[in-house]
């Protein structure tokens, strides 16, 4: 990898091609009543396992095939996004203001606030992520926002860690101190001076976290415990997919390809954020 | 000095298991849906159903039954399952072997592929080959574990099926096996041939779990290497006349190794954790198989029981890196 010395670089066509997936996944998942083919819920034991379109055997208007129920899996995918990016969004938002503020707090106030946060999160380490991810839903029963509340509960810590040191490190420098001469508040330095200097990381990894947002949706409906089993998502989709296998591969293969492009994109925009903002590396 | 870290660590390995208990506790106990209702009958009457929660404690305050379920707990009692009625902790140590060399072997693999990568590419460092290794390796940590998995049982479950994808060992298979360790069991005893079907079971969950740790393992040790290459000393080793692949493995290796091994700690915490979710998918029947289980079920004494030995694995596993990190550390040894 370059060091990117040069004070401006091209965006590289890595960060072109993320960002296009992403767009193209966003837009097609908003308008997804327009742009889906057919009824993702519609059921046809007519067309039971259609292949896809460049196979023979293959029904026009059904591009990649059908599940073992007639479903259309384009539809299913484009449908299953909104369920992804809504839980993307929002759950790693939470995560972030949650994990963010009390990491703020622990690295710049320091003290017994620093001692009990850094417990809690000593404490959350210790749990299997997956696993209490599970537990949660199965607790707080299915639905999306027991989905969105869990990966919050479970994700905080990421965001704790990487802000509590960064603002540690902010708090010794110079500039605190001289705002601190020139008669701020504590709360008022911590707001007005280190946050927008730990704002790049809380970007980057805020990016980063939508893509673990995405595939822990994507597992909890596998194992069946997201949403309504009604409405079509990328994990019970592959749950289907990995049963019918042996009948129909394409019904785990291009759930699987959507999730893997999805995450690799997040993935590629949280480093490329990571690098551009920081003050070393650029 | 030693000694006294060693016992701090252990104090707040303690305070650390203590708030994993209250947590799980206190998370399972506030969820809606009686498990007693479920277990029995539809025609059960309600003094039936309160019999049975007298007989799991179900009857008392949060509190006490924390308390009751603690002192349990202290005296090797984790209570019983409801789903299966049967020793939790008996359950736990039936699946756990299968778990560990599950993570054992991923472990190993991860150490394997990600150092031998990392090697490579330090002595080819400025190369293709160097940047074909950095490419493979952010690709690698960028998918978990969860999707590896699913990519494997297609290319070798499905496409090329030479693996399998689902159990932990031919069902007709005789097992003469003493332990749950059927592995490490099956290589003490010679019977390679149960050797092999366990392998051909287990390689396509460990390499999902081994893939992400090998590409992070790869990443820093050949930072590591690279930065220890440039010093005098093993510029020194060159002069003499040492190869390249001498120089890094006689010399530069130990030196750069550290910082790898504190991270190979944590990350194997991670990699544990993945278990749960692959497991699941390769139908392998370890302890995160159960555990999911145990929650579809509200099988609240399981839960609690398995939730907490996974948190004993993971602050022994921290504690352990830690005091090696400290023994191996000049700075540290003689501070």
């Amino acid at each position: 990898m370059d060091e990117g010395r040069a004070p401006r670089r091209r965006v590289s066509p890595r960060l072109w091609l993320a960002g296009g997936w992403l767009l193209l996944a966003l837009l097609a998942a908003i308008f997804a009543p327009l742009v889906a083919p057919q009824d993702p819920l519609a059921q046809d034991l007519m067309l039971e396992r259609l292949p896809p379109f460049w196979m023979s055997g293959a029904e026009p208007g059904y591009w990649l095939g059908t599940d073992s129920l007639g479903r259309d899996l384009l539809s299913r995918l484009i449908f299953g996004g909104r369920i992804a990016f809504v839980v993307a969004f929002a759950a790693s938002i939470a995560a972030c203001l949650v994990g963010s503020t009390l990491g703020l707090i622990s690295g710049y106030f320091g003290g017994w606030a620093d001692r009990v946060i850094s417990r809690v999160v000593d404490v959350w380490m210790a749990f299997p992520p997956v696993l209490f991810a599970i537990l949660l839903v199965a607790v707080l029963g299915t639905g999306l926002s027991s989905v969105i509340i869990a990966i919050a509960v479970i994700d905080w810590t990421r965001f704790c860690r990487v802000i509590r040191a960064e603002t540690m490190g902010q708090s010794r420098m110079d500039y605190v101190e001289n705002a601190r001469i020139a008669g701020y508040g504590r709360i008022g330095i911590m707001l007005r001076e280190v946050l927008p200097n730990v704002v790049p990381s809380i970007v980057a990894l805020l990016s980063l976290e939508m893509g673990i947002a995405v595939i822990v949706e994507a597992i909890l409906s596998f194992v069946n415990l997201s949403i309504s089993t009604d409405d079509p998502t990328w994990g019970g989709i592959i749950a289907e997919g990995r049963l019918s296998i042996h009948q129909a591969w394409w019904v785990l293969v291009f759930p699987l390809i959507t999730l893997i492009l999805t995450v690799l994109s997040f993935s590629q925009f949280g480093e490329a954020l990571k690098t551009r903002f920081d003050p070393v590396l650029r | 000095m030693l000694l006294q870290r060693f016992l701090i660590r252990l104090l707040t390995m303690l305070v650390t298991l203590f708030g994993v208990a209250v947590v799980v506790f206190v998370v399972i106990r506030v969820a809606p849906g009686d498990p007693i209702a479920m277990m029995l009958p539809p025609g059960a009457t309600d003094a039936d159903i309160a019999r049975l929660r007298a007989l799991y404690g179900l009857d008392k305050t949060i509190v006490q039954q924390f308390f009751i379920w603690l002192s349990g707990v202290a005296r090797g009692d984790f209570g019983t399952s409801i789903s299966l009625r049967q020793d939790v902790l008996g359950l736990v140590f039936n699946r756990l072997p299968a778990t560990l060399e599950l993570a054992i072997v991923a472990l190993v693999m991860a150490v394997v592929i990600g150092g031998t990568t990392a090697i490579v590419g330090a002595r080819e460092r400025g190369t293709a080959v160097e940047a074909g290794i950095d490419i493979a390796s952010g690709a690698a940590l960028s998918i978990p574990d969860f999707l590896w998995g699913l990519v494997l049982i297609l290319l070798f479950g499905v496409l090329v099926p030479i693996f399998d994808i689902s159990g932990r060992v031919s069902p007709q298979l005789d097992l003469p096996f003493a332990t749950q360790f059927y592995l490490f069991e099956s290589i003490l005893r010679l019977r390679f041939d149960l050797t092999w079907d366990l392998l051909k079971h287990m390689l396509m969950p460990a390499v999902a779990l081994a893939l992400p740790l090998a590409a992070i393992i790869s990443q820093l040790l050949k930072q590591s290497l690279k930065e220890v290459l440039d010093l005098d000393y093993v510029v020194l080793t060159r002069v003499k006349g040492f190869s390249e692949t001498q120089v890094i493995l006689r010399e530069a290796l130990k030196n750069a190794a550290l910082p790898t091994l504190t991270l190979i700690g944590v990350q194997f915490t991670f990699l544990i954790g993945g278990t749960v979710i692959v497991e699941r998918l390769f139908s392998y029947e370890g302890l995160g198989n159960m555990a999911i289980d145990a929650v579809i079920n509200r099988d609240l004494p399981l839960i609690q029981g398995i939730v907490l030995v996974f948190a004993l694995l993971f602050v022994l596993i921290n504690l352990t890196v830690d005091m090696m990190y400290a023994l191996l550390n000049p700075r540290l040894r003689h501070g």
